[in-house]
C-alpha cells in the first residue's frame, strides 16, 4: 500500500502538490499552523493514495517522501 | 510486502530548508540536479558547483558537494577556470536571468563559444527576484514590473533576451535545451534535459547550457498556483520549449 509523509513543518503551504495529486486527496489544512508559520498541506484519505510521487515532484521544498 | 521508500531528498542536497519563497520552483531544479547527479553516480567529492548572485545565491548551503560563490555574472568564467584546474570533477554553475543574461552575458557567450566542458544551469523567471522584482532581460512585453510599472514597453525598454536561440547560432556549444517546471511532467522532461547534460559533461563532450522556466509567484504578485499558469499561457508561447543544440 501507497503512503506519503509529509515533513510538515518544512512546508510552505504553496499548493503546487495539492494540484499535482491525480487523486485529489491532498489539500491544505487552514486550521493547522507549522513551526514555520504557514498552513501546511496534508493528506486526507491515505487509502486513496497511488504513490505516484506527483505531489513530491511538484514540491520545491523536499517535504514529501513516498512510500510503497 | 515490504515497505520502499520510492521518494525521498536526495543525498546530495543538505538538509538545510530553503529559502525560497513559497512555490518558487528553484527548490525543484535544486533537487533535480542533486538526483541527477545521484542517479549518475558521481559522488560528491566528485562535484565542484558555482552558486551565482541573484534569488539562489545561497545555493551553496543547500548542496552538499563543494561549491563556490561568484561574482555577479561571472559563474562560467569560474566555472572554466575550476574545470580547466580540475578535469576530472564535474562543474556546474547555477544562475538566474539577471545574472547569466544581463551582467554576466559576455561570459556565458564566450564560455559557450569556446565549449568549456561545462554545465549551466539557467533558471529564467523573467525577473530580477533577491533585489525586489526589477525589469530583467527575459521581462515579457507588458510585463509588470518595480522599474517597468505600466509593463514592458519595446520602444523604451527593448525586447527580451533569448539566450537560448542566441547561444544555439554558436559553432561551440555541445548542447542547448529550455524546459519548464509548470507541471510534474515537465518537470521530469527537465530532469531529463539536466541529465543528459551532465552526461556529456562526464563524456567530455563540452559546453551545455540547460535554461530551465521557473515561477516567481512573490514579484509576479500571483499566487503559486497561478504563477504556474502564468508559465503555461504566457512564459512558453514567448520562449518555446525544446533542443535548440544537441551535437549528440
Amino acid at each position: 500500500m501507497a503512503r506519503v509523509i509529509f515533513n510538515t513543518d518544512r512546508c510552505k503551504g504553496c499548493g503546487l502538490c495539492v494540484t499535482a495529486c491525480p487523486k485529489q486527496i491532498v489539500h491544505i489544512n487552514g486550521d493547522k499552523v507549522n513551526a514555520i508559520g504557514y498552513n501546511p498541506a496534508e493528506v486526507s484519505e491515505m487509502d486513496k493514495c497511488i504513490g505516484c510521487a506527483m505531489c513530491a515532484t511538484m514540491c520545491p521544498d523536499c517535504v514529501i517522501e513516498v512510500r510503497r | 510486502m515490504e515497505e520502499k521508500v520510492v521518494f525521498a531528498r536526495p543525498s546530495l542536497l543538505t538538509d538545510a530548508p530553503f529559502h525560497y519563497c513559497p512555490g518558487c520552483t528553484h527548490g525543484i531544479v535544486h533537487r533535480l540536479i542533486a538526483e541527477v547527479l545521484g542517479e549518475l553516480n558521481v559522488s560528491r567529492e566528485n562535484v565542484i558547483g558555482i552558486a551565482p548572485v541573484g534569488c539562489a545565491v545561497f545555493a551553496y548551503d543547500y548542496f552538499d558537494c563543494d561549491m563556490t560563490e561568484a561574482a555577479h555574472g561571472r559563474a562560467p568564467a569560474v566555472a572554466t577556470g575550476i574545470k580547466r584546474v580540475h578535469p576530472d570533477k564535474v562543474v556546474f554553475s547555477y544562475q538566474g536571468d539577471g545574472d547569466l543574461a544581463c551582467i554576466g552575458a559576455a561570459e556565458t557567450i564566450h564560455a559557450a563559444a569556446r565549449n568549456e566542458n561545462i554545465t549551466i544551469i539557467f533558471i529564467n523567471n523573467g525577473i530580477f527576484g533577491m533585489t525586489g522584482g526589477q525589469m530583467a532581460p527575459t521581462t515579457l512585453l507588458g510585463q509588470y514590473s518595480t522599474t517597468c510599472q505600466d509593463g514592458r514597453d519595446p520602444v523604451l525598454n527593448g525586447y527580451p533576451v533569448h539566450v537560448c536561440e542566441m547561444l544555439s547560432q554558436l559553432k561551440g556549444p555541445q548542447y542547448i535545451e529550455r524546459v519548464s517546471t509548470h507541471d510534474a511532467a515537465n518537470v521530469l522532461k527537465a530532469k531529463k534535459a539536466i541529465k543528459k547534460a551532465f552526461q556529456y559533461q562526464l563524456e567530455g563532450k563540452g559546453f551545455s547550457m540547460i535554461e530551465v522556466l521557473v515561477a516567481c509567484p512573490t514579484n509576479w504578485k500571483m499566487t503559486p498556483v497561478k504563477a504556474l499558469e502564468h508559465i503555461k499561457n504566457e512564459v512558453i508561447p514567448y520562449f518555446p520549449l525544446g533542443v535548440y543544440k544537441d551535437r549528440g
